[in-house]
């Protein structure tokens, strides 16, 4: 019996709790007339039954399912011979690593000794032992609440009541999420990045102008200590997402001008629409256009010009996390500047204004504040941006000014530090979460002024 | 201002007024006529780079849909293939035996060598099905079309460079001599590359396909859409319809605006040090990629779904509690059902943003090689962007192709996804 089956017999168990609780306040009503008398109608006896037979079945599933890994490699790793058992944490890891690939039929890493073989015979026969127990545990916890709550229906039992008070707790229930995955991200990259600043100090990691974390993976290697000065990468996020913003913020703030102010309705039907379109390709797509198609002809028009151009210029990435960037920044000041009222417009052209002097003189001003937020918004998502940068953008660190050179950014730095690496206590993998903490904090930053901005502009004129 | 004697009101300096008014006329409209030839040039180059993006894409990605295949008259030997060892006999000697006999005049070992590239080195697992599924061929010789090697193939779809020097080349000129006389032979044809769209992950990029991908993209966003899409409603009516206004009530609100501007990227930290390291799940599972993903996802069906609620009227709940309904059954039997098609626009919207993800799903390990298909929640799999990320680092220029025809399905599927979601909105938009 494999967990799955445990979970779909629960799910189809609560399915038939529903219908027998049901048919039980039928049966308890007798006629129509009793019907009237019960405090609820039938369905929601055969909710309280399901809801109350489910609920703590799932619950000690999901709880078993958690702790039932830790407990048998605990319980393996006990009898494992005293001579494995005392080796370093990384290499038992590594062994239980082994053993598990064994059970789950992998290749594993090293040479299948005996000892191993028993190991990995043992922990399948506890993972077997643990799912029948499992099984027989929910299922007469099932079989028990059907029992109970089917001798308690009766015309007093306020089923509707119970019923909805418990929804009301799923719901609530639900909507704490997303305190829980703030909080996550929070102490999941805070918790590292504390271990990385055990190793590297905040002020060398802060200022320091050196960045080279490769070199740290080997102990006598020369240099080992690896170099985690993080200016260089944070001025290169900085770099592309200048550029970004120098090609999203004219062309989507003009664009948003033109699409509100001039067009006519058609010509808004059909373009909006379209230029959305680039909001909705993966960022990977255009990570590939930057690679293929924009870095090449960036690289050739530069040397038609006679100058150095690196093929993955910060120039190219930035270009076209630009364009990624531009639906973001038209859509959002399209919405601020619908909001302008007519009558400030109305105003200006009493007065004799043209449309262009009213958009400039009038519309724009109100508008600036909701277009700044928009734009800050803009700014968070161009630093976060990860596939375009990954893929067009160096892995060298280089503090330069010169957009034709290689720069790297935060999230090509996270990427190329964690993907591949199973180990974490090297200041190599620690390092990105230590960027991930940064990256983080700055776009919230970012974001809670843009919303507060956007929110505060927004209340002005309602 | 005084200067012009608005105060007056003379004829003179009303004049006055005028011509300064006119005076600057010209200077004006034409300063309008830029201001609006700004705006329209910008939309223009937007929608100009979106017809780039898309052209090089598609000019780049079609021809991916099409294979070289040679014609090979196999000559299934019986001193090969023993009976007893069908499944591992030597069948990639067999396709070089057929190889040879087409061109006898081949013999030094170097240009045998490259003699067998011609040919693809799946040809040989190709006709060792072909004998397991009929053993009665052995001793028989039967013309089989094969893969052509991925270089022939890009040969023939012309993007091969001929110009530089042959010691420079990966197809020398021997082997263009060779594809010339197959050519004229009629041996040689280009199908549809089926192929494509039944394998997956190889090294080989004419063996590569992408079912591997979709369905690791199928079995993640299936997981997301269970998880997502009731957590979504759930938090959307309680924070819509229960909620009270309070301090609690603003915070979780605030998370949620702010979650849905966190980097995508920043949620894969979170995926690799809470579900892998901590909950010790599987790496590279769809499973873990599908959590990852409904917190992702959330914050935008939320979002959605509270704007979807929002818009259903008050008269609707006053009826229904009028008639004697709880609030929750008003919730539940009218406010929700009518706000359903809302909600389902911004889920699929929310879905299709998460099938364009890969950023987290790289920190969770479905960034690995995986030849197989997978075939569950906990299987290794990778996702189709991932699948467009890593073939994009590849260096044969047969990947450049099959990149580009990767990206071409996925958006493929987007753009249905989101057609869907508009066709949703405008069946069952309703101004109350």
């Amino acid at each position: 019996m494999s967990p799955v089956t445990i979970l779909s017999a629960i799910l189809l168990l609560t399915s038939a709790a529903y219908v027998l609780g049901r048919k039980r306040a039928f049966a308890v009503a007798g006629d129509r007339a009793g019907l009237l008398r019960m405090h609820s109608r039938p369905a929601y006896y055969g909710l309280l039954t399901a809801l109350w037979c489910g609920l703590p079945a799932l619950l000690i599933f999901a709880v078993w399912s958690f702790l039932e890994p830790a407990v048998i490699t605990q319980l393996v790793v006990a009898d494992l011979p005293d001579a494995v058992r005392s080796l370093p944490p990384a290499r038992l890891n590594l062994i239980v690593n082994d053993i598990r690939n064994l059970v789950s039929g992998n290749i594993v890493s090293g040479d299948i000794d005996p000892t191993m073989q028993a190991a990995a015979q043992h922990y399948h026969q506890l993972q077997h032992v643990s799912t029948a127990a499992l099984a027989v545990v929910v299922l007469a916890l099932i079989m028990a609440a059907i029992a109970l709550s089917l001798r308690l229906i009766s015309p007093r039992l306020r089923a509707r009541n119970h019923v909805e008070r418990i929804i009301n707790w799923l719901l609530i229930a639900c909507s704490t999420i997303a305190i829980f995955t703030t909080i996550g991200i929070l102490l999941s990259v805070l918790f590292e990045a504390i271990r990385f600043f055990d190793k590297i100090p905040l002020t060398e990691f802060l200022f320091g102008l050196k960045w080279s974390p490769q070199m740290a993976i080997r102990a006598d290697q020369v240099g080992s200590s690896g170099a985690f000065g993080a200016i260089p990468v944070f001025a290169g996020t900085l770099m592309i997402s200048a550029i970004a913003m120098a090609v999203a913020v004219p062309i989507g703030l003009m664009a948003a001008i033109y699409l509100s102010e001039y067009a006519n309705r058609r010509f808004r039907a059909i373009a909006k629409p379209l230029m959305e379109i680039l909001a909705g390709i993966p960022t990977v797509v255009y990570g590939f256009f930057a690679a293929l198609t924009v870095a090449p002809f960036i690289r050739d028009a530069g040397m038609t010009l006679g100058l150095d151009v690196s093929s993955e210029s910060a120039l190219a990435a930035g270009l076209v996390m630009g364009i990624m960037i531009i639906p973001f920044v038209s859509s959002l000041s399209d919405d601020v500047i619908n909001a302008v009222p007519q009558a400030m417009r109305d105003g200006a052209y009493g007065l004799g204004a043209t449309q262009s002097e009213t958009i400039k003189q009038v519309v724009l001003p109100a508008a600036l504040p909701g277009i700044v937020g928009g734009v800050l918004l803009a700014i968070s998502r161009a630093i976060g941006e990860t596939m375009i940068v990954v893929m067009a953008a160096g892995l060298a660190a280089n503090l330069t000014a010169n957009p034709l050179k290689t720069v790297t950014t935060v999230t090509v730095q996270i990427v190329t530090l964690l993907v591949g690496d199973q180990e974490f206590d090297s200041p190599k993998t620690l390092a990105a979460f230590a960027l991930g903490l940064v990256l983080f904090i700055a776009t919230l930053m970012l974001n809670i002024v843009a919303l507060h901005v956007v929110r505060k502009y927004r209340e002005q004129y309602e | 201002m005084n200067k012009t004697g608005f105060k007056t009101g003379g004829r003179a300096s009303q004049r006055r007024a005028i011509d300064i008014v006119n005076a600057g006329l010209g200077r004006r409209y034409r300063r309008e006529r830029r201001f609006r030839f700004y705006g329209i040039g910008a939309i223009l180059a937007s929608l100009l780079f979106l017809s780039i993006l898309f052209g090089s894409i598609i000019s780049k990605g079609y021809s991916a849909f099409e294979q070289t295949f040679v014609r090979l008259d196999v000559f299934f030997d019986p001193t090969l293939l023993s009976q007893e060892a069908l499944a591992t006999a030597d069948y990639s000697g067999i396709i070089k035996a057929s190889l040879r006999r087409m061109f006898p005049e081949v013999s030094s070992r170097k240009d045998k060598r490259m003699l067998y590239k011609l040919v693809s080195s799946g040809a040989a697992f190709q006709i060792r099905k072909m004998v397991l599924n009929s053993p009665e061929m052995i001793g028989k010789t039967v013309p089989v079309w094969v893969p052509a090697d991925d270089d022939i193939d890009m040969l023939l779809k012309g993007h091969f460079d001929l110009n530089v020097p042959e010691s420079e080349r990966r197809i020398k000129d021997i082997q263009l001599a060779w594809v010339d006389r197959l050519k004229s032979e009629n041996r040689i044809e280009k199908r549809f590359n089926r192929t494509f769209f039944t394998a997956g992950d190889s090294r080989e990029p004419e063996l590569a396909g992408i079912l591997g991908a979709v369905m690791g993209s199928v079995y993640t966003l299936l997981v997301t859409l269970a998880l997502s899409f009731p957590i979504g409603i759930a938090s959307a009516v309680y924070l819509e319809e229960f909620a009270p206004k309070n301090r609690w009530t603003d915070f979780i609100e605030v998370n949620i605006n702010n979650l849905a501007a966190v980097p995508s990227i920043v949620f894969g930290l979170l995926g690799l040090a809470v579900f892998l390291n901590f909950f010790g799940l599987p790496r590279s599972a769809p499973l873990v990629g599908g959590l990852v993903l409904t917190l992702m996802t959330l914050p935008t069906i939320i979002i959605a779904g509270r704007a979807s609620l929002q818009s259903v009227p008050p008269s609707i709940r006053e009826a229904a509690l009028g008639v004697g309904a709880s609030k929750m059954q008003m919730v539940m039997h009218h406010v929700l059902p009518l706000a359903m098609p809302g909600i389902m626009t911004g889920t699929i919207i929310g879905m299709a943003r998460a099938l364009g993800e890969s950023a987290p799903l790289l920190m969770i390990g479905m960034v690995a090689f995986i030849v197989d298909v997978p075939h569950g929640l906990t299987d290794a799999a990778t996702v189709l962007p991932v699948q467009i990320y890593l073939w994009a680092d590849s260096p044969e220029r047969a990947f450049v192709e099959r990149t580009s025809a990767a990206t071409i399905v996925l958006l493929a599927f987007l753009i249905i996804m989101n057609a869907t979601a508009v066709v949703l909105r405008k069946k069952f938009e309703r101004r109350w």
